[in-house]
């Protein structure tokens, strides 16, 4: 942390505190990206844990986040115009200070709301299709059709809330937030996930929570073929039946610590099932495959 | 990436020409190359629909005699219909080189058909009782505005919009296609078949007659072959999770059925809608969409899934 503050004070400002879009009204797009941490050159080798310490990330402002008021509401109607109109003109009404959005008519548009990185309630009226809401940071959606493939991918923080289906990759390579889905979703879920939280209601399909490295995955009813296949690390939780689990995936012991969390989650969004979370399968890595305290290990030979 | 669509209504006919053409204006941006229909309008018993190209739109464009090679090849075709004894009702043409006949005819159609298409530049793109398979270059409003299936009334159809992957762009390579020599059998395809050499020689040796290099081909082969051994439609699309390697989700309609396969890895996408008067599904929900705005339900079929649905 010293080092951190010894760069700030170098580049003349704190990259932590956040700024409003009115402070940094001149500042060069180099600055702004800098703020962002993307100047990865500027880093100088640190950790990124500076950038993602546990006790900062609810604090966390973007450099140009709009101060929205979530009591200032308008309707947005998608009927006719391109997805990139559609996501100009969220940004545009955020910057004008609304904090709550309905979507009208998505009729299955792609990309809807994907790269917001404020505070702000979204809700879409009808369905959305593929990478819906992807690449976020801190909006809480409500959905009230059905998500194509793709929904909440690379997400970072925030909930997103489907009341229908989903389609295939939900919440891949997400990195934290909350993405529900009250339906079914299709294959692959939460493939590559490295954070977060995805809640099922329905079923899931084959490879769900491939390559997974961290993050939790409940499946309230039951998982396809090779679940949690190559998984590095995280958790899956699944209700129902599960068809086969993947290379190195293993069931564990469900602990009372593991059915407080179930029981909390599930009753925030209104999925608890009438009998409980006891019969929950809760899946992990079985470390095998790859072990991170094993630089090569002997294991991994006899499992290829 | 190409973009697939089905829409079967129960028990009725509708505007099939029109939903079509809408669902896949919807998934123009999966494939601009190339778009094809295969729609069923109401069976009518002993005449038959022959849809046939005798020039690939390309060729239109070189030569100054291709209007008279057109010419003579279209006689020459109906020369060796009347050769056949099938007798011609009506005849259209959409576009110089594409043909539409209604025939009566009580042969062999398998015969006739291998003897029509031994003219030059000839395939026949469907023969049927109630089959229409169009196929162009172009996008959906394109090829039916040409073609003139906004009009047209049935009870089920198949579309497909093409990224050309495997193979060129052109009519011979475009979906749906016909299962030679199956009536009223169609195929449309997303995805890529892996084993496609391997299997297109078993195909030959059996007999079977490939005018393409396009891997989707196969797929109306290996579906007309399995017809051919006395298989159900259900029974085949089984089947060819086993024996086609690749990733695929494929469509296949006959004269009164519509049936879907996906591959085991899922790969490839499609929305499932069902209601207890119609059933349609798209590779993307957009599609289904153009056609009913109102708020549905839809789901994705997983893994090794096939479903048959009845007209």
């Amino acid at each position: 942390m010293e080092s951190m503050s010894v760069m700030a004070e170098d580049m003349g400002y704190d990259p932590r505190a956040g700024k409003t879009r009115d402070e940094v009204e001149g500042t060069t797009q180099e600055d702004r990206a800098r703020d962002l941490g993307m100047m990865s050159e500027q880093l100088k080798n640190r950790s990124m844990e500076v950038f993602f310490e546990v006790g900062e990330e609810e604090n966390l402002v973007y450099p140009y986040a709009d101060k929205v008021d979530f009591n200032k509401r308008t309707e947005l109607d998608c009927e006719g115009k391109p997805t990139t109109q559609v996501n100009k003109d969220i940004r545009a009404l955020m910057e004008e200070g609304y904090g709550t959005i309905v979507l009208k008519n998505p009729r299955g548009m792609h990309s809807v709301g994907v790269g917001i990185l404020n505070k702000l309630n979204l809700i879409v009226e009808g369905s959305i299709g593929y990478f819906g809401v992807g690449l976020i940071d801190g909006p809480n959606v409500r959905i009230k059709g059905r998500v194509g493939w793709s929904c909440g991918e690379n997400m970072m923080s925030g909930t997103v809330l489907i009341e229908k289906n989903a389609g295939s990759t939900f919440g891949a390579a997400m990195r934290g937030g909350d993405l529900v889905c009250r339906g079914s979703v299709g294959s692959r879920t939460g493939i590559d996930q490295k954070g977060g939280t995805i809640i099922v209601g329905g079923d899931t399909g084959a490879f769900s929570g491939f390559m997974m490295q961290r993050g939790r995955m409940v499946i309230c009813g039951n998982a396809g073929k090779n679940l949690g296949d190559s998984m590095y690390d995280g958790t899956i939780y699944v209700g129902g039946e599960v068809k086969d689990y993947g290379v190195d995936a293993i069931p564990a012991e469900l602990t009372d610590l593991d059915k407080a969390w179930l029981t909390r989650k599930l009753t925030q969004y209104g999925l608890m099932p009438e009998k409980g979370v006891d019969h929950f399968t809760k899946i992990v890595a079985g470390k095998q495959l790859w072990n991170y305290d094993n630089l090569e290990p002997n294991e991994k030979k006899l499992i290829l | 990436m190409c973009g697939i669509a089905g829409l079967i209504h129960r028990g009725k006919s509708s505007d099939v020409g029109s939903e079509m053409t809408s669902m896949l204006t919807a998934l123009k941006h999966r494939g601009p190359d190339s778009t094809g229909f295969a729609v069923y309008g109401e069976p009518n018993a002993g005449d038959y629909i022959m849809r046939l190209k005798v020039a690939e739109q390309e060729d239109m464009a070189s030569g100054y005699d291709m209007q008279d090679k057109i010419d003579a090849r279209v006689a020459m075709v109906e020369k060796r219909l009347a050769e056949h004894k099938a007798s011609i009702k009506a005849k259209d043409a959409a576009t110089p080189y594409a043909m539409r006949y209604v025939i009566t005819h009580d042969g062999d159609t398998e015969a006739m058909a291998r003897y029509i298409e031994d003219v030059e530049g000839t395939e026949i793109l469907s023969l049927g009782n109630s089959l229409e398979l169009i196929k162009d270059l172009g996008d959906a409003n394109v090829v039916a505005d040409s073609y003139g299936l906004r009009d047209f009334k049935g009870t089920h159809g198949i579309g497909h919009t093409r990224m050309a992957t495997e193979s060129d762009v052109d009519i011979r390579s475009a979906h749906p296609y016909w299962a030679f020599p199956y009536n009223d059998v169609s195929v449309v395809h997303n995805g890529q078949i892996t084993n496609y050499w391997l299997k297109r020689r078993q195909m030959e040796q059996r007999g079977h007659r490939f005018m393409s290099s396009c891997d989707s081909e196969l797929l109306a082969v290996y579906t007309a072959d399995n017809l051919a051994n006395g298989a159900t439609l259900e029974d085949s699309l089984k089947a060819s999770i086993e024996e086609i390697d690749g990733v695929f989700t494929y469509l296949v309609a006959t004269k009164d059925e519509l049936g879907m396969a996906k591959d085991t890895m899922a790969a490839k996408p499609l929305v499932l809608y069902e209601s207890d008067d119609m059933i349609a599904m798209a590779s993307e929900e957009v599609a289904i969409r153009a056609i009913l705005p109102q708020e549905i339900d839809t789901t994705d079929p997983y893994d090794e899934e096939i479903r048959v649905w009845k007209a």
